[in-house]
């Protein structure tokens, strides 16, 4: 194989009536992934093919898209990996087009601030506290592995309930929605339940399975999903555990600087 | 239609079968759907033909007559062997809701170990009870 086929699904605002698929080649190089061949076609061929991306390196989200059938980080899909010369590249479905390769998560971004995905304490701790919040592993250990999502949104794009359910949040807002739920600093449940309660809530999910499938980041969201309706149901039977939000540790004050460790500089600003 | 900045993407039903790359459980919960919309329209279908018992004797038995022969009796049988998808799926489903067979969270490191693998068994067992269930109750419908 010496060269690679992309067929790369084209749409131009004002321009196409609808999408259509062009045809590029590309030349095979040791390593090379989908987005290098994006690139090869941007510079040699088309400079108007218009897609997005930051980081190159799986940590940003940017560049999924839809590689032979399923959502993927172009950055992370070496060519040989996908085992045939011809790749078919489409915008992630579920999401509106803007242009070529390029969704609009939007909508996405909204629903996920929608569930507050930040720590919400009645304490007011959080603003005004000087030191750290008491954790132990065993607790970071239940929301952590929700922690790594890069809101790339292959999860949306792959969800069966998304794609006929415009009013069901989707996996991605939903782990976050569980993953600070979880977190023993939060206390937020209850805010958080007035929105997962309705039709935009976990019991739309029936396990299809798609989004723990295809996230990049191992992240999971279909065990979130499924742990938070837990949550939910033994919330309704009262059975669910109300602890305090972990309490913070405190500056020591008692605390004696060690002979030879110089002070700390004056802050330059603020 | 597009607007003036946007085209729509989104799958709609299609996205339950046609979605793309697809896993076990993805079938399953396209089944399901198609079970249980299946197994509601027998359910209207039922009632409409039960209540012809409140016109009387004669409407009841013209009823009867015309959902008698091969076809309805295959259909009584799709019906059956959907019913015994859809039953034992849901109880796999209020499993999973309940936190049962998905596993704890872990530090996802490649290759990724996620909730759909810790269930497979589960998937696996009740897809068998189902064939099985409705195996048997093919034999004593047509045997």
């Amino acid at each position: 194989m010496s060269e690679v086929i992309f067929h790369v699904r084209r749409y131009q605002p004002g321009k196409d009536a609808r999408p259509y698929y062009q045809e590029f080649r590309v030349p095979l190089t040791p390593g090379l992934t989908v987005l290098d061949g994006l690139w090869h076609i941007k510079e040699t061929q088309d400079p108007s093919l218009a897609w997005r991306f930051s980081c190159r390196m799986g940590i940003c989200g940017s560049c999924g898209m839809l590689i032979n059938g399923r959502a993927r980080l172009a950055c992370n899909t070496q060519i040989t990996e996908l085992g045939t010369s011809r790749v078919c590249i489409a915008p992630l479905p579920n999401f509106d087009i803007i242009r070529d390769l390029v969704p609009d998560l939007q909508p996405m971004f909204r629903t996920h601030k929608e569930m507050k995905p930040f720590i919400i304490r009645g304490d007011g701790l959080t603003e005004s506290s000087e030191g750290e919040f008491i954790q132990t592993s065993e607790e970071l250990e239940h929301y952590l592995q929700f922690s790594y999502c890069i809101k790339c949104g292959c999860c949306m794009a792959a969800c069966p309930t998304v794609a006929s359910d415009r009013e069901y949040a989707g996996p991605m807002p939903l782990a976050q929605a569980h993953r600070y739920n979880r977190d023993s600093r939060d206390m937020g449940f209850a805010e958080r339940k007035q929105v997962l309660g309705g039709g935009r809530g976990p019991w739309r999910c029936h396990f299809a399975g798609e989004c723990s499938r295809v996230c990049p980041k191992g992240v999971d969201p279909a065990r979130a999903i499924q742990l938070m309706k837990r949550e939910l149901f033994l919330d309704v039977l009262h059975l669910r555990g109300k602890s305090c939000a972990a309490p913070c540790a405190g500056k020591p004050t008692d605390a004696k600087r060690r002979e030879g460790i110089p002070e700390a500089p004056k802050p330059t600003v603020g | 239609m597009p607007s003036e900045n946007h085209y729509p993407n989104r799958l709609g039903i299609r996205g339950w079968l046609f979605g793309g790359n697809f896993g076990f459980e993805r079938y399953l919960y396209a089944l399901h759907r198609l079970t249980g919309l299946g197994i509601l329209a027998y359910f209207l279908l039922h009632i409409v033909v039960t209540s012809s018992r409140a016109l009387g004797p004669e409407a009841w038995r013209s009823a009867m007559g015309m959902v008698e022969g091969p076809l309805f009796k295959v259909g009584e049988y799709l019906v059956f062997a959907a019913f015994a998808f859809h039953g034992l799926n849901g109880i796999r489903l209020i499993l999973l809701e309940l936190g049962i067979a998905v596993g704890r969270p872990i530090e996802p490191v490649y290759p990724y170990r996620t909730s759909v693998h810790v269930q497979r068994p589960l998937a696996v067992v009740v897809m068998l009870l189902a064939a099985a269930v409705a195996v048997l109750g093919g034999f004593n419908l047509f045997g």
